[in-house]
């Protein structure tokens, strides 16, 4: 076989391509989240939800639910308990995902030992698996960006505003907690569908890692969230390629491409574009003061 | 005359069982503008939130005008100046409920570009907002405020941690504006460098302590029942100045 071969080998099974179009989708669906979840300061909620879908992902086959609408129910309840908790401001948002998330994590895995898995294979859940994408999950996965991406077009400016400065969004006509359940839901959603080939230890970083690059690299909002969902795309792309040729984990590839993505940022940019995503960047005067006229009285 | 933009009566307002604002009685007017000074945890911020209506009374009323238009603009410490944003899209952000779209319409581009150049910062437009100084911050979140119409501008502490030149371009701006039939109300704890600027002023301390003029309600007498302490009214240029008349703070040199 030569090399060329061996190169698009993978591309002669169909249960490839089908994890290639799902990693795709998930990697950019993850990309465009990841940028309102970094910049509300909540890159540890992917983290914390994929953990509390676990259980649901464990808890639904035994109460007969379909593990889809169970494990999504699931991570929507969780995500919107954190939100409330949080809200409240006696418990921070990190400590009320650990409460929440953890537990229910805890739950997913006692059930699974005692009753068994009727789903996916417990590494499969953890690590993200190549194998067994079925059209269902590649529908569940467009149907997830396609969700996604109409909410974060339609409601862009009370998403920015909201995400920008709560406070005074609240007080000009833009519901910050509706908008807080919204992107909750999204999320939970998003995970939900993504879950299978990412993996539940993993989704943290295809949701951190991309928007953090976009901020190294462009100062736009707007800006960020294409590069972000372009990178989580190509990421997906490469990182499952990787996957099939070395037989790793598909979810533990992605995460390294996206991880090889930022380090090579970081060096190309000698470190400047950490500092703009860190906020480390001094303070610039720029114009001169407009001269007191008279008292202001 | 007409009725007051926003009329508190009686309102009393309190997290839990501490209660904050007691019996607060105090009506904005048109046209006003109005410092509200005191201490720290005298409810200068709680007093905003019920006037904003995004806290209720738990006792007596808050009655807004349904006509009125009201616009806020927060703390500039308080805000993050490394998010990903220009300052023409912060000022936009503004019209977030009035189209869902995110690209802007011709008159919006038109809108914003007027506001901004009436606040005199029109060519930072395109400009990241952690590119500003400190007077072109204020200026930027003004311009925010101000695409919004409104009759009212309520600002907390707007001079807070900027420095001299800063607070008098921020001054100079808000009489501008005043000026231009503006009714402005904000919190302040500086009472040299901004409370005596104004035309009138609220001390509060959980309740109104006062309410006038800064002839009226800078003096000794209602500083102490505001502050807590005693205070010395100088008087400079025909405005008064505060010194810190207690004994117990002054600090003596070390002999040797």
């Amino acid at each position: 076989m030569t090399l060329w071969q061996t190169l698009l080998d993978p591309f002669n099974y169909q249960f490839f391509q089908k994890g290639l179009v799902a990693a795709v989708i998930a990697g950019a669906l993850c990309g465009l989240i990841g940028v309102y979840v970094t910049l509300r300061g909540m890159s540890y909620i992917g983290h914390g939800l994929s953990h509390a879908i676990f259980g649901g992902y464990a808890a639904a086959p035994l109460l007969g639910i379909p593990v889809v609408l169970g494990a999504g129910a699931w991570g929507l309840a969780s995500a919107l308990a954190i939100n409330a908790v949080a809200r409240t401001k006696r418990i921070g948002a990190d400590a009320a995902i650990g409460v929440v998330t953890t537990a229910s994590f805890a739950l997913g895995v006692a059930l699974l030992t005692k009753f068994g898995n009727k789903g996916p294979s417990f590494d499969a859940l953890l690590f993200g698996s190549i194998n067994g994408v079925s059209t269902s999950d590649l529908l569940l996965l467009a149907g997830a960006l396609l969700f996604a991406g109409a909410v974060f077009t339609v409601l862009y400016r009370a998403f920015l505003f909201s995400t920008f400065d709560p406070e005074v969004a609240d007080v000009s006509g833009v519901s910050v907690r509706r908008m807080d359940a919204l992107l909750m839901l999204v999320l939970s959603v998003s995970i939900l569908a993504t879950l299978k080939i990412i993996g539940v230890t993993l989704v943290a970083a295809t949701l951190v890692i991309p928007a953090v690059v976009a901020r190294m690299l462009s100062d736009s909002f707007s800006r960020m969230l294409w590069i972000s969902t372009g990178l989580g795309a190509a990421a997906g792309a490469v990182g499952m390629y990787l996957s099939f040729q070395l037989e790793i984990p598909s979810g533990t590839t992605i995460v390294l491409v996206n991880a090889a993505v930022f380090v090579a940022v970081l060096v190309v940019t000698r470190g400047q574009a950490l500092r703009r995503a860190g906020g480390l960047d001094d303070h610039v005067e720029s114009g001169a003061p407009t001269p007191l006229a008279g008292a202001a009285r | 005359m007409s009725a007051p933009l926003i009329a508190l009566a009686d309102a009393s307002f309190g997290y839990d069982a501490a209660p904050v604002l007691s019996h607060v009685t105090y009506a904005v007017e048109a046209g006003e503008f109005t410092g509200i000074v005191g201490p720290s945890g005298s409810g200068k911020t709680s007093l905003l939130k019920l006037l904003l209506g995004t806290a209720k009374p738990q006792r007596g009323t808050v009655v807004r005008r349904p006509d009125v238009a009201v616009s806020y603009v927060p703390q500039l410490e308080t805000v993050n100046w490394n998010f990903p944003v220009t300052v023409a899209e912060c000022v936009l952000m503004s019209r977030a409920s009035t189209r869902l779209l995110p690209w802007p319409t011709q008159e919006e581009r038109r809108d914003v570009a007027a506001v901004l150049d009436r606040l005199g910062i029109g060519d930072l437009a395109g400009r990241h907002i952690r590119e500003l100084s400190g007077g072109q911050q204020q200026r930027m979140f003004i311009a925010r405020a101000l695409l919004r119409r409104p009759q009212l501008l309520l600002m907390d502490e707007p001079t807070s941690g900027v420095d001299i030149g800063t607070r008098h371009e921020v001054l100079h701006l808000l009489d501008e504006l005043h000026r231009d039939g503006l009714a402005i109300v904000l919190t302040t704890h500086d009472l040299n460098g901004m409370a005596a600027h104004l035309p009138n002023l609220v001390a509060l301390n959980r309740t109104v302590i006062a309410h006038g003029a800064p002839s009226e309600v800078i003096v000794p007498e209602v500083l102490e029942r505001t502050f807590g302490a005693r205070m010395e009214v100088l008087q400079h240029l025909g405005m008064p100045v505060v010194v810190d008349g207690s004994d117990q703070v002054r600090l003596r040199p070390v002999a040797g």
